[in-house]
């Protein structure tokens, strides 16, 4: 018979485990074939490396206003000619949107960059403590005062309003949890107002420039019914904050970017382009596509029969068919069909047609997810009396999109790069200005650093959206501290 | 049997068909107010089906259940004022493990009842306090051993202050160790006067605490008494079979014993 008396302690475990030798012992060269592949891989790099950062960097030419200053006199032909990119930076960022008007793109970037970054970093800091999550007020602060410097007293006070609004509104009723006020009509009912005026706004777009001062009427109008309704709805000044970047947030980019009341001159859409056209266009897919793809899955999985036939017809129909064509169809068939004198703008037709397209792809992720959550969920939570959007909304959503966030990011980045597929229905997005600087006669023979600032360009980008969604993916692990 | 003579749950030849199968035939039983009643069977003798169709989880093709005087048809809201009123407890706990332990107790309140939220806190905490687990209020359902887990699931129910409360084997999913604490709870929330369903096979509890005990075979009552009468001298052949094998299992593993 054998009795242990006494437990065994936990004990450190040896030094080969642990420290730099121990990382790359385990990483690097646990075995043969691994240390094979290390090695071949620095070789790879060795090998590629040097002259691509010679050529970028080191002989690169970044000096001068015109092609001469990348030739032999004044430059060197062995290196990058970078000035071709420098003398059309404005142009690739802002597309023909006239020059005295670019700072309404700035504020708008300020405010996404404030509001967002506060987001972001809010998130990073989840863990710290209370002065840490303090520095977070940075951002808007910065914003107000980068806002008040650059373009004046007006815009300042509408970067005011916007950036402070969420941490006013969350100590306005501190303590006091404001899901109970949810459950207040009033709410759901501005909320459904200020939806239908957005609606409006967009109708009074097709209309021309006649309904130009209508519609940006009705959208402000829009975005502070949305902004009641999403205050009163947040939990924390957080939550607030994102409800605000969805909903209203675009409604103040829509009068900003276009303008034609409140003293700012109408710029219209044919002149949008570059970078920001290219951010616009994803922007507004990745905002649409999401929720509308919700929409599908669930409808998909719906045991309404209409509804189901609905939505696996048209997930199937757009899966089928090429975005490009989706693209043309837009621009081509949809003025057949509309009513005579009714025109819908270039770039809404683009943005209807990339949302719709990534919405059926969308729709199939979230379904994906929705498969993944067992059947007890549903029960558990009808059985506590919630009907189902709420059993959706409260239980299964907030479960299955986690678990589909890389596939969620996949579809964005699909969706961030197809917009350079808008080409072919003439809007100039970055690559298409890139293409036609390509073709000036002044300018021959840049392709290579035209094509590797815009791979450089979306890969930033790409790589950020890649690195949040996994931050968000870690956040949101269920069991967390 | 007698009838009770103030029911709650009156179930009136109800019949249910998986596509051919014929899971539930002709079932009729009464449930008083207060009344704790234990359904036993072997597995696929329809009991899980039976209590699941009292809050409409199930559908029945035949005859009529009511609920509090709630005739269940497929009228939801009729079936949402039933589940308002009916709690009901899963082999599986089927806790939401996306929120915490505090949130999964005040969903429903807030977002059925609509109960202030700082009103549902407080509720929660109570209830949290009568299974014993206050302390692990701010927890993810994951961070929790399956007994507490359970216990969270008994609190989250009690926090609809429901009138009747389903269990559909709450302790099959358990380890040994854990039985004890969830039935613990169980037995004190029997002497609250609670109107409770148990499917279970823990017959140690059935003699404690229920009222009656229903046997279900083959989609059938085959036979309704008292504990006493039902464990001493079951009537059908099939209940003696039956509680031969559930008793030399718990003889030999000696797993349920509350007495």
């Amino acid at each position: 018979m054998y009795v242990k008396r006494e437990r065994s302690p936990s004990l450190p475990p040896p030094r080969s485990e642990a420290g730099v030798v121990g990382w790359l012992r385990a990483n690097l060269f646990s075995s043969w074939p691994n240390a094979l592949m290390t090695l071949a891989g620095l070789a790879l790099l060795l090998y590629s490396l040097p002259p691509f950062l010679k050529w970028a960097v080191i002989d690169a030419n970044w000096l001068g206003d015109s092609r001469e200053g990348c030739l032999p006199p004044l430059g060197d032909a062995a290196g990058a000619c970078w000035v071709f990119i420098k003398v059309r930076l404005g142009l690739l960022m802002y597309g023909f949107y006239p020059e005295a008007e670019r700072w309404r793109i700035d504020l708008a970037g300020i405010l996404l960059a404030a509001a967002g970054g506060q987001l972001v970093a809010g998130s990073l800091l989840r863990a710290a403590t209370g002065r840490g999550r303090r520095l977070t007020g940075l951002f808007p602060l910065a914003g107000v005062l980068l806002s008040l410097a650059l373009f004046g007293i007006l815009p300042g006070l509408v970067a005011c309003a916007y950036l402070a609004a969420p941490d006013i509104l969350a100590r306005a009723r501190p303590g006091r949890l404001l899901l109970g006020l949810a459950h207040r009509p009033q709410l759901h009912l501005a909320a459904r107002l200020g939806l239908a005026a957005g609606a409006g706004a967009a109708l009074a777009l097709g209309f021309g420039a006649a309904g130009q001062g209508l519609a940006v009427a009705l959208s402000l109008l829009a975005a502070s019914l949305i902004f009641i309704a999403l205050g009163a709805y947040g939990q924390s000044a957080a939550s607030v904050r994102f409800s605000l970047l969805l909903g209203v947030y675009p409604v103040i980019c829509y009068a900003l970017l276009l303008g034609g009341g409140l003293d700012l001159p109408l710029v219209d859409t044919d002149n949008w382009g570059g970078l920001f056209l290219t951010l616009v266009i994803a922007g507004v897919g990745i905002a649409t596509s999401l929720p509308v793809g919700i929409l599908l899955a669930l409808g998909r999985r719906s045991r309404m029969p209409v509804i189901k036939a609905l939505s696996v017809s048209f997930i199937e129909f757009i899966r089928g068919v090429p975005l490009i064509s989706v693209l043309f169809m837009a621009s081509v068939m949809l003025p057949l069909t509309l009513p005579a004198g009714m025109h819908v703008n270039k770039l809404l037709r683009a943005l209807v047609g990339v949302s719709l397209f990534y919405s059926a792809y969308m729709a199939e992720v979230v379904r994906g997810g929705l498969q993944a959550i067992p059947r007890g969920q549903y029960e558990a939570a009808e059985a506590l009396g919630l009907r189902y959007w709420r059993v959706m909304r409260l239980v299964i959503l907030p479960q299955a999109l986690r678990l589909v966030i890389p596939g969620i990011t996949n579809t964005f980045l699909g969706l961030l790069k197809d917009t350079t597929l808008v080409a072919v229905i003439n809007l100039m997005d970055i690559l298409g200005i890139l293409k036609s600087a390509l073709a000036d006669t002044r300018w021959l023979g840049f392709t290579k650093e035209a094509y590797v600032f815009a791979g450089v360009v979306f890969w930033v980008i790409c790589f950020g959206l890649s690195r949040y969604s996994m931050l968000l993916e870690k956040r949101l692990k269920p069991g967390r501290n | 049997m007698a009838i009770p003579d103030d029911p709650i749950i009156r179930i009136r030849h109800v019949n249910k068909w998986y596509g051919q199968f014929h899971v539930l035939k002709d079932i009729n039983l009464t449930v008083g107010r207060g009344e704790r009643v234990v359904i036993c069977g072997p597995s696929g003798s329809g009991k899980s089906t039976l209590i699941r169709c009292v809050n409409r989880l199930e559908t029945h093709q035949k005859g009529t259940i009511s609920v509090d005087g709630i005739e269940l048809t497929d009228d939801l809201k009729r079936i949402d004022r039933v589940r308002r009123e009916v709690g009901m407890l899963f082999q599986n706990f089927n806790l939401f493990p996306h929120l915490t332990v505090m949130e999964n107790c005040i969903l429903a309140p807030v977002w059925v009842r609509r109960m202030p939220l700082l009103e549902a806190r407080e509720l929660a905490m109570q209830y949290l306090t009568r299974v014993r687990i206050p302390d692990q209020a701010d927890k993810y359902p994951g961070q929790l051993s399956g007994g507490q887990q359970q216990r969270v699931a008994i609190a989250r129910c009690l926090c609809m202050s429901p009138k009747i409360m389903l269990f559909d084997e709450p302790t099959s999913a358990l380890d040994p160790e854990m039985i004890k604490e969830v039935l613990d709870v169980m037995v004190d929330l029997a002497g609250s006067g609670m109107t409770m369903v148990c499917v279970t096979h823990e017959m140690g509890f059935a003699r404690e605490v229920a009222d009656r005990v229903i046997f279900m075979d083959g989609g059938e009552i085959l036979e309704e008494n008292t504990p006493e009468a039902f464990f001493s001298a079951p009537q059908s052949e099939r209940a003696r079979l039956f509680l031969g094998q559930i008793l030399s299992h718990a003889q030999m593993g000696a797993r349920t014993n509350p007495d």
